[in-house]
């Protein structure tokens, strides 16, 4: 006997539903016996990972903080991902993005610059998180790089670059030798929704990417184009779908909201720019983007889960001494189990005699 | 003369974990298999490397503990992309997301220890030769180790039957299949010495490289390695070639931080990733009459019964 996958006739809709919540379920499971094997009490080391947070506002409102970056790096990853066009470099484009609103906020400093600088931030953020994606899309479409490696190694280099940034030229005179900048000015920051609060404008705008991105898949021409170039890229080249064009539409769209969750990052919770201003957002976006199978509205509900996962890891640190890099083995764990349920919605398993001659039961 | 000697023998050190990583990343590719996760399985191999090494005294202990932890990474990402037939791009990058918290969950008990890095060759009369005495004849053990690691690529590849069959599953595993071959048996073997070969690499960070362990010390490396399985065009001698070039920008802008041209350092550090943008931009682009990728690179494969 012999356990084998095989093609199911069609795609398993029960189980595309179900696939996410069985991940869970998985990840939940495998981190029980990792709690123990560290020493701690699974239960009580669960409740303050996935229970604690909810229950009081100032962490549910930091787990929408948290959401927001990831959701609306997820959101143009999915569109990547969908198109088959591997962006993996957000985490550049993100701290990118930061650098390039960050320049309006410099310059302004001390000036009598009025409201137009916040605006003006957040576009030159998306711009520049859009330019710095469309390096490895350009060395794609024009030359057959590897968008994976390019995009990639950028990540580095977008690391370096801000790193010199606040150590050297836009480093806060009055700031003690801290690689950071000076604090933004008013009229440079996004604004707290409510007062007192740490939730800001950022959420609104992810929630406004979110139905952007519902209405470009499931209403547009161009939203078809991509799922068809990504699903079936012959139809799509049949069809006189430009796939090049779409590596460069999707890529530039992805960077600009890396670029943008970057600046909005910078520009609210942070209120300056220092290194270490994202703990692998772009990374944490890639698993986001599966877990809400690359449809907007599942990205939105996977991103708040994973921020929950940031904020519970914290407090379990502080509360249980539990190391936080146990959050980025539950990420990983959590990929891996979404990735093979993912499968089991076009395949399946069978179990089969060895022996050829057997007749086969009916499939 | 001086200073070239240690230029040369710095580009060695910092090329041979390239070379090992990248290596067995070639032959699970030519398999046919994608596996972006070398990363994540070097960065488990440092930290289970080290582990073993300063609770045992032995480098060799050590270097054996981060090959088991490669491939055990390896067979994770077997599981996955050759029993559950899932997208390769992704779980590579799962298992490299995975790996650094693993690492980082592992090496945290071994942080700030130190140990006595691995020994190096000394023939006395052979390593004394001036200039070449100590290039040649005065490596640690892993620098010879990759070398005759190549070379049994090389050979097994092209001068046995078994590597001719592990190239015609790379390239064609539906005729490979046809011809009775195992395709997911010899692609899980490929894979699982790509791993070994990772977690070595790895473990060669903490135990030859710097005696201690710190978080995300591969500092991309796995990528890097990845990327001169490109530069290489699949081919093993090519391989030598360009981790030694890569070393040697490593080294030099170390020398050129050094020396201060009044070149920021950030922009310094930045060369090695620069270049390999640069490399995989020009080799791709002198490619393009036909690509020398194996042809069934990435594809998942589910065998018709």
């Amino acid at each position: 006997m012999q356990l084998v996958l095989e093609k199911r006739a069609e795609r398993s809709n029960t189980i595309a539903l179900v696939s996410p919540l069985i991940a869970i379920g998985l990840t939940i499971v495998t981190m029980s016996i990792l709690f123990v094997i560290l020493g701690k009490n699974p239960i009580s080391a669960l409740g303050v990972y996935f229970i604690d947070p909810l229950t009081d506002s100032y962490s549910l409102q930091e787990i929408a903080v948290k959401a927001t970056p990831l959701v609306m790096i997820a959101i143009g990853l999915s569109l990547c991902y969908l198109a088959n066009a591997w962006n993996i470099g957000a985490e550049g484009q993100f701290l990118i993005g930061a650098v390039a609103g960050s320049w309006l906020a410099v310059k302004t400093q001390g000036t009598d610059a009025g409201y137009w600088v916040m605006p003006a931030m957040l576009l030159l953020g998306a711009i520049g998180g859009a330019l710095y994606a469309l390096i490895p899309a350009i060395c794609k479409v024009k030359f057959g790089a590897s968008e994976i490696l390019t995009s990639l190694m950028l990540v580095y280099v977008a690391d370096l670059f801000l790193d010199y940034l606040v150590r050297g030229p836009w480093r806060d005179p009055a700031g003690f030798n801290f690689p950071t900048t000076a604090e933004f000015d008013p009229v440079a920051t996004v604004p707290v929704l409510i007062e007192g609060g740490r939730l800001h404008l950022g959420a609104i705008i992810t929630l406004a990417v979110v139905a952007a991105g519902a209405v470009l898949l499931g209403r547009t021409i161009k939203g078809f184009e991509i799922r068809v170039v990504g699903a079936a890229p012959r139809a799509a080249r049949f069809g006189g779908f430009n796939s090049n064009q779409l590596i460069l539409l999707t890529f530039a769209i992805s960077g600009a909201l890396a670029g943008l969750a970057g600046i909005v990052e910078v520009a609210g919770p942070v209120g300056h720019l220092q290194p270490g201003i994202s703990p692998g957002y772009g990374f944490t976006a890639i698993i986001v983007a599966f877990l809400g199978r690359l449809n907007p509205v599942g990205i939105l509900i996977a991103g708040l889960f994973l921020a929950l996962t940031f904020i519970g890891g914290e407090q379990a640190q502080i509360a249980m001494k539990i190391p936080l890099d146990v959050t980025k083995v539950f990420q990983g764990i959590l990929l891996f189990y979404v990735l093979a349920c993912d499968s089991l919605i076009l395949y399946r398993f069978r179990l089969i005699s060895s022996s050829p001659k057997v007749s086969r039961g009916a499939a | 003369m001086v200073l070239l000697e240690a230029i040369i023998l710095a580009v060695l050190a910092a090329s041979t974990p390239l070379l090992i990583a990248a290596t067995g990343e070639l032959v699970t590719e030519r398999a046919g298999v994608l596996n972006l996760g070398v990363e994540g399985m070097m960065i488990v191999g440092a930290a289970c490397g080290f582990g073993g090494a300063w609770l045992s005294g032995s480098i060799i202990v050590g270097a054996v503990c981060g090959i088991i932890a490669g491939t055990a990474m390896s067979l994770i990402f077997a599981a996955m992309t050759l029993g559950l037939a899932v997208n390769q791009v992704a779980t590579g990058l799962a298992l490299t997301i995975l790996g650094i918290g693993l690492s980082g969950l592992i090496g945290s008990r071994f942080v700030g220890e130190k140990i006595t890095p691995a020994p190096h060759l000394n023939i006395p009369g052979l390593t004394d030769i001036p200039f070449a005495g100590r290039i040649l004849f005065g490596q640690n053990g892993f620098v010879y180790l990759s070398l005759a690691l190549v070379v049994g690529v090389w050979w097994f590849l092209y001068k046995t039957r078994a590597g001719l069959i592990l190239r015609a599953v790379g390239d064609n595993h539906v005729s490979a299949h046809a011809l009775g071959y195992p395709v997911l048996k010899i692609r899980m073997l490929a894979v699982m010495f790509g791993g070994a070969c990772a977690g070595l690499a790895g473990a060669y960070l903490p135990l030859a490289y710097t005696p201690f362990f710190i978080p995300g010390m591969t500092a991309g490396r796995g990528w890097i390695a990845l990327a001169l399985v490109v530069f290489s065009s699949w081919l093993p001698g090519r391989l030598v070639i360009g981790a030694y070039l890569f070393g040697a920008v490593t080294i030099l802008q170390l020398h050129a931080q050094g020396a201060g041209f009044g070149i920021p350092s950030q922009f310094m550090s930045a060369m090695p990733y620069l270049a390999t943008v640069i490399v995989l931009v020009l080799i791709s682009r002198a490619r393009t009459g036909g690509s020398t990728a194996p042809a069934a690179l990435g594809t998942v494969f589910v065998p018709d019964r």
